[in-house]
Order: structure tokens, then sequence, then C-alpha cells
């Protein structure tokens, strides 16, 4: 119980961290952003505009440690402030709207890359020197050194605009509007299968790589002799005594990636033009739309921050070994 | 230092012993540093990373136009005269490619080295001193850890003024964290050699014991955790150029492709321009992966007895025919004994 309280402690401690330098960025930057960015807007704005910028900029008047404090009240409220380029929408509305795409894209591409590539290095590592262990490792240590969005440039340029197989952008087909039905479920599959495939591509090689070793390490522990002395079935040396111990390091590897679920199709959102969280970060950031980019970092920040709170709870009932620490 | 540590000397085939003193060459022979050059994955990446080195200072002599100057028709595919073709504002997509290497591999290397001395210090601190100074420095490290590095970088980018140096301060500060961990749990348990106690006995000032008697030992892990932050430091640049977030009118690596995008690339259908520079950060960061590899390979017990047995099975003839757990390999004819896996 004390770890998971400890844990917690630390969430609490970087979700302030994260908080904290978000509130002194915007304010300690050398030449002040927002003054230049008013001083552009001046005249085709709306009063109501120019307040909620001087508001996210911090050029009220108030002293700093009041500002401080109001921006913590704001957070705790749930007000993330205003957009500037989408007016009286909030922030928090924007970040609800597009946040279920990122789930959806990232979810399904670490989880389908962590299946697929821990039982690819379970097998790698069960066959050594067999084709699948000395061919595959290098092949996907290869395509992994790929810079992310080139790889999905690529995929994008060659299977989409030159032989047509995908659609190019957005999550689901123009001429369909979001309801329960086969033809729409369908329609964001199918525009699912691209960001998502370059992402698992991408990343399914460390997955191998580390479960090979790890399966190796655990194969030369003394239990698995024993477990095959005792002339147990190949399969169940394989998964219930060698891969369920190899597996840890690698559960605790996925907490961290989960921020990657999260964070890592920034980039693949951009390319593939797909609605999700990274596509509205960079739009707020190429329209200067700080309050936006600022919300979508704290919110991406906060997700990360819960998802590794998860596993560590899950952690807790996989290694029987933490809970007594 | 001319003693080679002593696995290594375990390491050379007893066939050898008997010519050893024509046939050895240097002192690197037996030393972890040969092996690591005589390892095939180590001597390919370095090979490239010695071209692409050679490509970045080289530049203003082999690239064959200047890389700002309009040349020719924009978006021309390759021909003769443009090796690699043109980009969508008529300059030479090669010279841009060979220019575009220096700003890349600069960035990474000074990234690199700078994230690698921060870690160093912060983290062989936190392992050496233990107790409080590790509580907060670890505490430090993993706040850094987990808040997710590409948005940070992207707002980092977005606030402070573009430029070579604000990419570099960027990634420096979202990068150190990790191999500053590496290095922690290391020295923690380097810590407990006796080398390290009889050092504290002889009344040895801290950091002469962190710097020159544990970081010579764990070397390896020093170079590869660079190796790997130089690696994170080319792609992460190029990212944030793609994005828009660098210098565009320097010539990189990733403000190519910034540009190959910007000049709809995809929708024209030239490759072209956005192949190159793309190849050539992954044949980089491959290059570095394999090194880093190599390392492992050498000196990681487990993995290089792995690969010696999987070495004298290839000699013998002999496969893992059923695979189990622990595979045992029976005599057949005259090969060799017995071996199992390790």
């Amino acid at each position: 119980m004390s770890y998971v309280l400890r844990r917690l402690g630390f969430y609490v401690l970087a979700a302030w961290a994260s908080i904290t330098l978000n509130f002194f960025l915007p304010r300690f930057m050398p030449g002040d952003p927002g003054d230049a960015v008013l001083g552009k807007l001046q005249g085709q704005a709306r009063p109501e505009t120019i307040e909620a910028m001087r508001k996210a900029y911090g050029l009220s008047d108030d002293p700093l440690w009041q500002q401080y404090f109001d921006y913590l009240g704001n957070l705790a409220r749930g007000e993330f402030g205003i957009s500037l380029s989408n007016f009286p929408t909030p922030v928090t509305q924007i970040i609800q709207s597009s946040f279920g795409w990122t789930l959806l894209l990232g979810l399904t591409a670490t989880v389908m890359s962590f299946a697929i590539g821990n039982i690819l290095g379970i097998f790698g590592a069960w066959r050594r020197g067999g084709l699948m262990d000395s061919v595959l490792p290098p092949l996907l240590m290869f395509i992994g050194s790929f810079p992310y969005f080139w790889l999905a440039i690529l995929a994008l340029f060659f299977l989409s605009f030159e032989w047509g197989y995908f659609p190019l952008r957005h999550a689901f087909s123009d001429d369909l509007s979001p309801a329960f039905s086969a033809q729409f479920f369908g329609s964001v599959l199918y525009h699912l299968v691209l960001p998502a495939g370059s992402l698992i591509v991408i990343s399914i090689g460390s997955w191998v790589l580390g479960m090979r070793n790890a399966m190796i390490a655990t194969l030369s522990e003394d239990y698995v002799t024993m477990a095959e002395a005792k002339g147990l079935p190949q399969r169940r040396v394989m998964f219930n005594y060698a891969a369920r111990n190899a597996l840890l390091p690698n559960i605790t590897a996925f907490g961290m990636q989960l921020g990657f679920v999260l964070s890592g199709s920034l980039l693949t959102e951009i390319v593939f033009s797909y609605p999700g969280l990274g596509f509205q970060l960079i739009s707020a950031v190429r329209n200067l739309d700080y309050p936006l980019m600022q919300g979508i970092f704290l919110g991406i920040t906060f997700g990360v921050l819960l998802a590794n709170l998860l596993v560590d709870l899950l952690y807790v009932r996989l290694d029987p070994r933490v809970r007594g620490t | 230092m001319s003693t080679p540590p002593l696995d290594a000397t375990a390491a050379v085939p007893l066939d050898e012993a008997p010519v050893a003193p024509t046939r050895r060459r240097r002192r690197l022979d037996g030393s972890v540093l040969g092996m690591i050059l005589r390892n095939r994955k180590a001597a390919f990446g370095l090979a490239i990373l010695i071209f692409f080195g050679a490509v970045a200072i080289l530049a203003p002599v082999i690239s064959p136009y200047d890389p700002d100057k309009f040349v020719a028709r924009p978006h021309q595919p390759p021909s003769r005269d443009f090796l690699f073709g043109t980009t969508g504002s008529g300059e030479d997509v090669l010279s841009q490619t060979i220019w575009g290497a220096r700003i890349s591999l600069g960035t990474g290397v000074i990234v690199g080295v700078a994230v690698t001395l921060i870690g160093m210090v912060i983290g062989m601190s936190a392992g050496y001193f233990r107790g409080r100074v590790d509580d907060l420095l670890s505490l430090i490290m993993n706040v850094f850890l987990i808040i997710p590095a590409l948005p940070l970088l992207v707002i980092l980018a977005a606030f402070l003024p573009p430029g070579f140096w604000t990419i570099v301060a960027v990634l420096t500060v979202t990068g150190w964290a990790w191999g500053g961990r590496v290095l922690r749990s290391q020295t923690l348990s380097l810590r407990e050699k006796d080398f390290v106690s009889s050092a504290v006995v002889s009344g040895e000032n801290s950091y002469r014991i962190i710097f020159r008697e544990i970081l010579p030992n764990m070397m390896s892990i020093v170079v590869a955790g660079m190796f790997g932050a130089v690696t994170f430091a080319i792609g992460s640049q190029a990212g944030l150029e793609f994005l828009g977030l660098g210098n565009p009118s320097a010539i990189s690596w990733g403000t190519n492709l910034y540009w190959a995008q910007n000049n709809s690339a995809l929708l024209t259908g030239a490759w072209w321009t956005f192949v190159p520079s793309g190849a050539s950060i992954a044949l980089v960061a491959f290059a570095f992966t394999l090194v880093n590899y190599a390392i492992d390979e050498v000196t990681n017990p487990r993995l290089r007895s792995q690969r010696e047995t999987a070495n004298a099975l290839k000699k013998a003839h002999q496969k893992l025919g059923t695979s189990r757990a622990t595979p045992v390999i029976r005599e057949r004819g005259t090969a060799s004994g017995t071996a199992t896996g390790d």
C-alpha cells in the first residue's frame, strides 16, 4: 500500500512541476511573445479576445504569486482558458473532441505493437539461431532507426498517393458523419490502418529485442531447468515459466511507453492529418494559440501520469515482490 | 592501462596463443575496444558514420551546386546534371542533402555530448552519494522522464526564439534524464565493489573516486548512452524542424523535409525531394544502433556466451533441431562433445 502511496505522491509532484513550467514559460520568455502577438492583432481582434490573450500571456498587473495561485485555482476547477484561434470555444472542449482520436490511434498502435512484439520475441528466443531469430532483429532494428515521420510520409506517399490503397487524410470518410453504423466503423478502421500501422512497424523492434534478451536470461534460470526436468510440456515451460517472468521488465517499459500513446502519435497525426491532440497542438502552435497549446500539453501530461499510475497498480498485482517493499 | 581486462584475455581462442608474439598487431587486439572493432556490425556502422562525417566536413568541396541557389526548373526528377533531382523551389537536392549533414550531425554530436555530461554528473552523483542526495536527484530525473518529451519539445520550441542553439538547448533539457538514470543504477552497483571501498578508505576525494575509479569501469555504458543520445537528437531535431519549429532557412535534413512537404512534394509525386534526407537520417541512426548493438554484444557476458555457443555450433555443423528450454546437443558421429546453451 505504501508503495502505491509513494507513487501517487510522485505523480502529484510531477503534475505540479509541469503546471509550474507551463505557468512560467510564457512569463519568462525573452522578448515577451504576448506583446508581439498582441501588436500584430491590434485592431483586428475583438476586445474580449485581446482580454483573453492578456490573461494567457500573464500580462495582468497582479503580482506574480497571485497570478500563480489564480492559475492553480483555475486548473483545479478545470478551466484551461479559452482558445484564441477558435475564439469563444474553451480549451477543454477542443481537447475533449480530439482526445478520443488520439487515444484510439495510440492505444491500437501501442497495444498491438506490444502484443505482436513480445510474441515474436518469445519465439525468437525459443528458436535461437533460427530464421526468425537471425533475420528479424536486424531488419526491425533498421526500420526502427527510420525517422518516425519519414516512414509515415513514405507509407502515405506510396500506399495512398501513388497506389491509392488507403485514404489520404482524416479519421473517417468526409461524406460520413459519426454514427453507430457498420459503415462508419468500417471507415474509421480503414483510416486507422496506415497511421497505426506505421506506428507499429517503427516501435515493434524494441519489444522484440527486449523480450528476446529477457527470455534468454530467464531461460538460464534454475526454475526453467527444473520445469524442464519435471517433464512439463514445452508450451507450458515457454509461457508459464519463462515468458511470464521475462515479461516483467517489458511491462515497466510498457508503462513508460504509455506516454507514447498520447504523445508519440503527434508526428503521425500531422502527416496523416489525423484529427487528434497532436494535430491540434501543432495547429495551435502555428496559430500562436498559446492557451490551447498549454492546455493540450497539460492534458497530455496528465493523461500520461494517469496511465503510469494504472501501470503501477497493475505491477503490484503482477509482481508480488513490490508489495512487500 | 597496459594490461587488458581479464575477461577479454579469456576470450582469446587458445589456438592463437602460440603464434601470438609476431601475429599480435597492437595492444588493441585483446582489449574490449579491439573486440568491438572486429565485430562486423560495428565495422559496418562505423563505416557509415565515417562516410557521413566526411560528407559533412567536405560539403563545400563535394557539393555540386550552391544549396541555396535556384539552379533549374522546380521538381525535376533525378538526371545526369542533378543526381537527386531538384526541389520545389529549384534547388539541387544532392547539394542540400550534403550541406544538411552539417547542421544535423552537428546538433546530434553537441547534444549527445551535453546530454551525456549532464547525465553523468547527476546520475553518478546520485548513485555514489546515495541517501538524501540520491532521493532528490532521482526525483528530478524521474520527473523529467515522465513528462512526455515530444509535446514538451514542441511547446519549448514554440516559446523560445527559433534557431540552432534553441534546438540544442531544448533537446538537452529533455534528453539528459534517461542516461542519468542508467548511469545511476550502474554506479549504485559498482559502489559496492571492493576497489571503491579501498579508495574511500585511503581518503580519496569523492569526485576523484567517481570519475577516476568508477567511470572507467562503465565506459561502455557511457559511450552506448551517448550514441543513443546522438540518435535521439538527430531524429528529434528533424522532427521539430519538420513541424516548422526550427529555423527554416538553415539547411539541414529536417528543414529539407519541411520544405519538401510545404512544396507539396507528395501531391506532385516528387519523391526525390524527401527520400535522400530521410534516408540519411535513417542510415546514421542505424549506424549508431549497430555500433551500440556491437558494444552490447561484446560487453554483455550473457549475449556474448550465447553468440559463442552459436558460433561453436556452426563450426560443428550442429543445429538445435528440437527447440527446448535448455537445449541439449547430442554427440553425432565425430563431432565435438556435449554443449549446453547458456
